[in-house]
């Protein structure tokens, strides 16, 4: 199984970098997540609420209606919570623009793939599981 | 040398007030000889987006747990994380963190367990420090490394095991000791099988030990994340719920984290005796065969 080329890259930066710059490159990652788009920004109750995160993390995911499905993502933390912003860059850039039958390939436990447990510690990793879970569901909903 | 004690009028009315200080004091004692500024948080990138100026880190997860056993670091590796940081066995060590302290008052109960003597909370913890506009960085400091000598842990003190909290619930029932669940309403009723947003730490029951007060840990905090004052503090824990400051109490709530939060206040702030840590928590009773459990919102008999 293969995963997205986008997600497949950064798995490999994290994998060809020692603990610590694994945090780093996280950190990068977290200033990245783009700002929620307009249409999100004044409805936060129309997005999910991803509960396994241990910070207030909110989704919300559209599939085009024709073609390819094409998945968007959205997400929404709060500044004080980089662990949790750099977790969603990783779906926003890893699965953000792909089809939908690639992101539901994508395997439940990729994560582990990027070496993180070491530097961030299992427990902190749960909330990346749960994101990929919830965004599945929202896929699996609109192409059904 | 220690650093001299705050002054702060709020601070002097604590039991041990040598156990906080003020921003204002940490901002005019920074870079002071033989200081040590610890930040302890729940987001382990946090400290590398600005912090404050010289602080290092500790991280709970990674660094003062062990990666095997469901324990603390050895000796060793406790003298090793302290050398590395420019602490030694006098430094004074003033610890702050995000979510009102909690990380940051765990990562003190860990250094008390290896009797590390002057440690102390930032009141109002990082929220605080930077809501006044005070200066962070994120400059990596570069501490000169000291020898920190090996010094075996003390578990007895401070630090509950489960075998410890079965003995306890015979003081609890004949009304000579004190237990006190500092979980989420809905863990200490059973309802909720893990705290709200942490599912990752569930337990296979629900409830509470029979007998325990139900004192949510943030309770003892204000909006800006200091601490309440010993008044609003003795009229919760004293007061509404009946603990007595000359009885052996137990902390608990699912990892031991949100417990040392209330360690730290009935230890320190109101100066009780004989108050220990449940590390075990909630994780470990909640899972474990055959040991006595109450559900819903009254106490039960232990």
């Amino acid at each position: 199984m293969s995963l997205p080329p986008q997600l497949e890259e950064l798995v490999e930066d994290f994998a060809g970098v020692g603990p610590k710059d694994r945090l780093q490159l996280l950190l990068e990652l977290s200033r990245e997540l783009p700002a929620l788009p307009a249409q999100y920004a004044d409805a936060a109750d129309t997005m999910e609420q991803v509960h396994e995160c241990q910070s207030p993390l909110f989704l919300a995911v559209e599939v085009e209606p024709a073609g390819e499905r094409t998945v968007h993502l959205y997400f929404s933390a709060p500044p004080e919570a980089p662990t949790t912003r750099g977790f969603a860059s990783i779906m926003h850039t890893g699965l953000d623009g792909e089809p939908a039958a690639d992101v539901l390939a994508v395997p439940d436990d990729f994560y582990t793939a990027l070496g993180l447990a070491e530097a961030v510690s299992p427990l902190r990793l749960r909330g990346m599981a749960a994101m990929l879970s919830r965004i599945k569901r929202q896929v699996r909903a609109a192409v059904a | 040398m220690a650093a001299p004690t705050d002054q702060d009028p709020k601070l002097a009315e604590y039991a041990h007030p040598e156990r906080l200080v003020t921003t204002s004091w940490l901002a005019e004692h920074l870079g002071g000889p033989d200081l040590v500024v610890v930040e302890s948080d729940e987001d382990v990138l946090l400290y590398d987006t600005g912090h404050i100026p010289g602080a290092v880190k500790v991280d709970w997860h990674t660094e003062l747990n062990d990666p095997v056993t469901r324990d603390y670091v050895d000796p060793e590796k406790f003298a090793q994380l302290c050398g590395e940081r420019g602490i030694g066995r006098e430094t004074t060590v003033v610890f702050y963190g995000d979510r009102n302290n909690w990380w940051a008052t765990y990562a003190l109960w860990v250094f008390r367990l290896f009797g590390h003597e002057d440690v102390r909370i930032l009141d109002g913890g990082r929220a605080k420090w930077i809501a006044e506009g005070r200066e962070t960085t994120a400059e990596q400091p570069k501490p000169n490394p000291v020898e920190y000598p090996i010094v075996e842990r003390d578990d007895i003190a401070i630090r509950a095991f489960k075998d410890d909290v079965l003995a306890h619930l015979g003081l609890v029932s004949s009304g000579k000791g004190e237990l006190v669940d500092v979980r989420s309403p809905g863990e200490y009723s059973g309802e909720l099988l893990h705290m709200p947003d942490y599912p990752q730490e569930g337990a296979v029951r629900g409830g509470h030990i029979p007998g325990a007060a139900s004192v949510p840990w943030a309770r003892a905090a204000n909006e800006d994340g200091t601490f309440k004052s010993r008044a609003e503090l003795s009229a919760i824990y004293e007061d509404e719920q009946g603990l007595s400051s000359d009885e052996p109490v137990v902390a608990y709530c699912r990892i031991g984290e949100r417990s040392s939060h209330t360690w730290f206040v009935l230890s320190y702030l109101l100066g009780f005796e004989g108050v220990r840590n449940y590390d075990g928590s909630w994780t470990e009773w909640g899972n474990s065969v055959r040991v006595p459990i109450a559900q819903g919102s009254e106490r039960g008999e232990a």
